[in-house]
């Protein structure tokens, strides 16, 4: 019969119909910006730079490696590199970032930053409604907009953060091990020079006194202060 | 064709009876077009004489792009091909530099692979058939159920990938995270439940007799002529060629999975557009054989180096049957970091150079049909 085509068709749009007064998996819609979807945990929008602690310049993760910078596909990172440096969590001395811009008119949002980045300073971030009225500075985002707290990236990337906590924890404790070994090694290389000085000569004393010293600095105090 | 050459001499000596040749210009902002592509057409009355394809206005300098930065960087590039199909264009892509380098991949990052190529083939065959519909007058309707299914898969890309569409998800070696079980699992459900959408879509529109009077016999495309174009993918198929690079290459594990390839008979727009039906219901058997067998193990060959690769002097091409066709990558490498030459061998452009040929003799309207069945990507066409 002619029109048989049309009316199977049509007896398939009724039931769709119909069914999304029924049918959850018929009516998918929500109304944005009352309802939303629940995001994956895996959502990217823009890098955002991680800092520990409560000060957002004192626990940047940031040592201005710049390898983020150099492999950015699109080129919308800046950064430029401090003069002095301050003590990263383990305590050895890194250079910080003086500056550093994200040009977020021109990321997209591909993640090789974090994936390239060997310190776990720079991470996705799930916010997406992001629109501004001014184009240049609005969408130019600089050191202070993209520090945000450790406890902000458990908050949106849990599963990921908790991997991450646990590699730095134990990364810090081999650092602390390895520091409180050199610092007995130490001891003991200068106690045994303290107890071969008195039988041996005497300038030798004066000569392993000052080599014990610069051991001892960088390796026993900083990770205390942290 | 010989009609060209004839009717185009006709019409250039002024020949009688051929009543007033009109010059329209279809495009760029026409939303038929699929994206800003314009086709220089000129008519006879309703009838079509001459048609010239005019595209470049989407050119992004992809390949000279690739060509300035690492290995590495031009992978998220390629997700802005063929903008609904980031993972097959990932794909191509990585396989291409793992020839070249000669890069070795996990088992288990292979069945990863096949299991988002052919999801990626699903939405995009059902979203292609939402717009050939649509651009018959069939507004709205099909294209709708269609994106339905479409935002479930795009919702597991999401979720594994952190991405809708921009997926950036394969690496060289192997892919970027691992998924998980409960992954697996919502893409056996799903997979499990889109059948019945298949049938409810193909039952829609599939012996309606007005889709079969505006499709069939429209944009005939013999032959002879899709394998002299170089025309690849399902409209090759729908011509009546069984060529498909999953079955003749055998590339990543596609020889594991029983499936078959649907042929066309008439090479019309109505083969075209069940060819796609039909191959979404062997990318779902594809996807139950593929889930059911995946076994455990790393993602990544750790060997690898992402950052700074260099792989040694030489040349690669790496192809796949992406869900437009045969999507190519040709690398050549001096031994340095970046590539010395990068070039993308897109299906939508090939495809699109026989548009004329299909469209001689035709009605202006059945135009946008036989566009809309060619499947195109301008991202894709113009790079």
């Amino acid at each position: 019969m002619f029109g048989e085509g049309i009316i199977q068709g049509l007896v398939e749009t009724a039931r769709n119909f119909f069914g999304s007064y029924v049918d959850k998996d018929r009516l998918v819609t929500v109304q944005y910006p009352e309802e939303r979807h629940q995001l994956p945990e895996a959502t990217r929008q823009f890098p955002f730079l991680l800092y520990d602690g409560a000060d957002p310049e004192a626990g940047l993760r940031c040592v201005s490696c710049q390898i983020c910078e150099k492999e950015c596909p699109p080129q919308c990172i800046h950064i430029e590199k401090s003069k002095d440096k301050k003590p990263d969590f383990v305590g050895k001395l890194q250079f910080y970032p003086a500056v550093f811009n994200i040009d977020v008119s021109t990321c997209m949002s591909c993640q090789i930053c974090v994936e390239v980045c060997p310190f776990d300073a720079i991470r996705m971030d799930n916010q997406f409604e992001l629109s501004t009225s001014n184009r240049f500075a609005g969408l130019l985002y600089t050191k202070p907009e993209l520090a945000k707290s450790n406890e902000y990236y458990r908050k949106i990337h849990p599963t990921e953060a908790a991997e991450c906590d646990e590699r730095r924890a134990k990364e810090a404790e081999e650092a602390k091990a390895k520091a409180a070994a050199a610092a007995a090694a130490s001891a003991a290389k200068a106690a045994q020079a303290a107890a071969t000085s008195p039988a041996g000569a005497a300038n030798g004393a004066s000569g392993n006194g000052t080599a014990s010293t610069p051991v001892e600095q960088p390796a026993g105090k900083k990770p205390v202060t942290q | 064709m010989t009609g060209v050459a004839e009717l185009e001499r006709r019409v250039e000596a002024g020949e009688d009876g051929l009543g007033d040749i009109l010059e329209v210009s279809m495009g760029p902002h026409h939303p038929s077009t699929h994206g800003v592509f314009r086709m220089d057409v000129r008519l006879e009355g309703e009838k079509v004489v001459r048609l010239k394809p005019v595209f470049g206005y989407l050119h992004r300098n992809h390949e000279k792009i690739a060509e300035h930065g690492a290995y590495l960087a031009a992978i998220p590039y390629t997700d802005r091909l063929d903008y609904l199909n980031s993972m097959t264009n990932n794909w191509g892509y990585v396989l291409a530099v793992e020839k070249l380098a000669g890069i070795p991949v996990p088992e288990r990052a292979e069945y990863i692979r096949v299991i988002v190529a052919e999801l990626s083939r699903f939405q995009n065959h059902a979203g292609l058939v939402g717009f050939l519909l649509q651009d018959m007058g069939a507004s709205g309707t099909p294209l709708m159920y269609a994106f339905r299914e479409r935002e479930k898969i795009l919702d597991l890309f999401e979720s594994l990938s952190g991405a809708r569409m921009m997926c950036n998800y394969m690496r060289f070696g192997g892919l970027r995270v691992d998924c998980t079980p409960a992954w697996l699992e919502e893409v056996r459900q799903l997979v499990s439940g889109l059948p019945k959408f298949v049938d409810e879509f193909e039952a829609l529109l599939r012996g309606n007799e007005i889709l079969m009077a505006r499709t069939q016999g429209v944009g005939v495309l013999p032959r002879e002529l899709a394998i002299n174009a170089g025309v690849t993918g399902p409209m090759l198929r729908a011509s009546g060629v069984n060529y498909d690079i999953r079955k003749v290459d055998h590339y990543g594990v596609y020889d594991r999975f029983d499936f078959r390839v649907p042929l066309g008979d008439h090479g019309d727009v109505y083969d075209r557009y069940m060819m796609r039906i039909l191959e979404m219901r062997e990318s779902l058997k594809i996807l139950q054989q593929a889930v059911r067998d995946i076994p455990g193990g790393p993602i990544i060959d750790p060997k690898t180096r992402l950052r700074g690769l260099r792989p040694k002097a030489g040349e690669a091409y790496g192809r796949i049957e992406a869900p437009k066709g045969e999507l190519g990558f040709f690398l050549i490498s001096d031994g340095s970091t970046i590539p010395c030459r990068y070039r993308v061998r897109p299906p939508s452009m090939i495809n699109l150079t026989i548009l004329e040929d299909m469209c001689l003799g035709h009605n202006i309207a059945d135009v946008v049909v036989i566009l809309g069945s060619v499947d195109i990507v301008l991202g894709e066409v113009d790079r």
